[in-house]
């Protein structure tokens, strides 16, 4: 039996056993030791939940702690990466990504372009994403396609505790800059990963369940409601091929339109916002992809035109459900009648 | 010939005025250029605060880092960057520095330790932090470390980013340099109404940072405090904040008709603050250099400037092939 341990000891085994090996690789962030120049004891949190605890003790003052400023020190893990070091910065919550967004998309993401060629950032930006903490509107977005949209951006966010491990290694290793976005509420979630260091390559979906019934795209946590209603509609006689992106740039299209092709029925499900979402890129490059090989009409399961609402009652309403994603599986392969 | 009453012995004083003279011309070329119609985009000129980009650049080497602003030729010729490279990518020429995708406002040299001029103001300070960490980390155990200079105009001295690197690198003790180039405008509005402290000195003392004020028309005044802080924080004595008066001989960008400027005020700049011309009687006067000498060298500086234009304007355009690389190193 093979061991098994949480995403948030996956993502803190990733960046321990990489800072062993790579002396270049820092981190930086807001407590990610915790109770720095305080009376009390240090790595009082590693981190708002515990991700990088301990790994102080171990890598000491690679690690640092930041001031509450996170256009600064997000901007110097940028500009350290542009002078050979391989820093990690965390950001806690993607949604504090609007205040230091111009140090990502303007400054990171350009270099390498603006300056023709002769620049390389090998920085990580982790982050914590999506929604059900009833954290409410600030602390619950999945703002992944605002980074899909920027040239010079890789755009991770994985699903289980291995691919964490093997992906974020990938994106330390990496040299170009990469948002790493982990869905706070996949820390908890168990999977088998080895202790052994392996990397994963981008731009690799991964293909969780076979069938010739429909293909449901996603990524994050909604790989699980989308496996949920895949094991529904299987009682019901329809195999539904699940693919989990893993990696949203660069975007693994090729496993997508072969399944389609194999089904005929496509269900995009996303967690962020309909409009220009990672549901609505993947249902445009099949409709003009592979337009003669549907048989009914992309469907598109994602959260409303609305902020994340604090209510429990409300929130649970605004993330899309396993029954919602077999429900749009069914209006598909109905020609969209329902 | 008279004894030499300046800091720098007379090779350097040479050097000090071909750069600045290299800076000067370098811009009134692009200014008629530009005019011309020659040149696309977006050009902000440096000429009238050619000490600055000149001397803070004499106390440096390839591995201390800078991080420019949208008006970043000056900085680029002090630093080292190749003048012809640099001409051909405000042509937007393959062969020039960045290959014709970046421009005026995006000149960069990694290996002389230039990170770029920068179209978004106050962003090169964060950046700079992290330059300067990164010297900080390599320095362990040694006594002296590299230093990243950070230049911002007084409008970007408001931004968050600068406000927040300041404290930054006051928190980490990291070997930054602020240096505000206060030309008296940001963009047309004047410094006097957007900047809330008449001392930028008092700025840097609301951060905990050292904080010096120059004539940044006086080469020597700025070669001098330059000097000091740039030791110190190679020391491990921290960061600091450097404002050079100065002046803008030109607008803000070219094209600006520069209305919201006093009637003769850009005739009087020239005539009485004109960091090359006070340069040269200084140093002429003393006796250390003769006429001739600065003569010779604007006559090869003029050579310099004519060749990188003709080699600029015969340097091949960009292919469609070009458009899509460089984005990513792997993809």
């Amino acid at each position: 039996m093979a061991r098994k341990i949480s995403m948030k000891q996956a993502i803190n085994e990733a960046i321990d056993q990489e800072m062993a090996r790579d002396p270049s690789v820092i981190m930086m962030g807001e407590d990610i030791v915790g109770g720095a120049g305080a009376d009390g004891e240090r790595d009082a949190w590693g981190g708002v939940l515990g991700v990088t605890k301990g790994l102080y003790a171990k890598h000491g003052d690679r690690l640092l702690d930041t001031p509450l400023s996170e256009s600064a020190y997000v901007g110097a893990a940028i500009g350290a990466a542009c002078c050979g070091l391989r820093p990690i910065a965390e950001l806690m919550f993607v949604d504090f990504m609007g205040v230091c967004f111009d140090q990502i998309y303007n400054q990171a993401a350009k270099f390498r372009y603006m300056f023709g060629g002769k620049a390389e950032t090998p920085v990580v930006i982790r982050a914590m994403c999506g929604a059900g903490f009833r954290a409410a509107a600030q602390h619950s977005q999945m703002l992944t396609p605002l980074f899909t949209h920027i040239p010079g951006l890789k755009v991770i966010c994985p699903s289980t505790p291995y691919d964490t491990k093997g992906l974020l290694v990938q994106s330390i290793r990496d040299n170009d800059p990469v948002i790493f976005l982990e869905h706070k509420n996949l820390y908890g979630f168990e999977g088998e990963v080895p202790e052994a260091l392996y990397a994963i390559p981008f731009g690799e979906a991964n293909v969780l369940r076979d069938g010739k019934g429909a293909t449901i795209v996603t990524y994050g946590l909604m790989v699980h409601r989308a496996l949920d209603a895949a094991a529904a509609l299987a009682k019901e006689g329809v195999e539904c091929e699940v693919i989990d992106l893993r990696t949203l740039s660069p975007i693994d299209m090729d496993t997508v339109l072969d399944s389609v092709e194999k089904t005929g029925h496509l269900v995009c499900v996303d967690e962020a916002n309909p409009r220009c979402s990672i549901a609505a890129d993947v249902s445009a490059q099949v409709a003009q992809q592979a337009f003669g090989a549907l048989k009914g009409p992309i469907e598109m399961v994602t959260a409303p035109h609305t902020p994340v609402p604090f209510s429990p009652v409300l929130e649970d309403l605004y993330i899309p459900s396993a029954a919602q994603i077999a429900a749009a599986v069914k209006r598909s392969r109905a020609g969209g009648k329902h | 010939m008279a004894g030499n009453p300046f800091p720098l012995p007379k090779e350097q004083l040479l050097q000090a005025y071909r750069t600045m003279r290299t800076i000067r011309e370098f811009e009134e070329r692009l200014h008629i250029d530009f005019g011309r119609g020659d040149i696309p985009g977006f050009v902000h000129l440096y000429a009238g605060e050619e000490a600055a980009g000149t001397c803070i650049m004499m106390h440096l080497g390839d591995g201390d880092r800078i991080a420019s602003t949208h008006r970043g030729h000056g900085h680029c010729i002090g630093k080292g960057v190749d003048v012809v490279a640099m001409m051909k990518e405000i042509y937007g020429r393959k062969g020039g520095a960045c290959e014709g995708k970046g421009g005026s406002m995006h000149i960069a040299d990694l290996h002389k330790g230039m990170m770029g001029a920068n179209g978004i103001l106050g962003a090169g300070a964060p950046l700079v932090c992290g330059a300067a960490l990164a010297a900080k980390i390599r320095a362990k155990g040694k006594e002296r470390s590299e230093v990243a200079i950070s230049f911002v105009g007084d409008g970007a001295s408001n931004q968050g980013t600068f406000l927040e690197s300041l404290n930054l690198a006051a928190v980490w003790n990291l070997p930054a340099i602020f240096v505000v180039e206060n030309n008296g405008y940001a963009e047309s509005t004047s410094r006097d109404y957007g900047v809330a402290v008449d001392s930028y000195v008092d700025r840097a003392a609301g951060f905990g940072l050292p904080g010096v004020t120059v004539d940044g028309t006086d080469f020597f005044a700025v070669h001098e405090a330059a000097g000091e802080i740039i030791e110190r924080a190679r020391k491990g004595g921290g960061p600091a904040l450097l404002e050079c008066k100065m002046v803008r001989f030109h607008g803000h960008f070219e094209g600006d008709a520069q209305t919201y400027r006093a009637p003769g005020e850009n005739e009087h700049n020239r005539e009485h603050n004109d960091c090359l011309k006070k340069f040269a009687a200084a140093v002429s006067g003393a006796g250390v250099i003769a006429a001739d000498e600065l003569k010779a060298i604007d006559h090869e500086v003029l050579g310099l400037i004519e060749r990188a234009v003709s080699e600029a304007k015969a340097a091949p355009q960009p292919t469609a092939a070009d458009l899509l690389t460089d984005v990513y190193v792997k993809y």
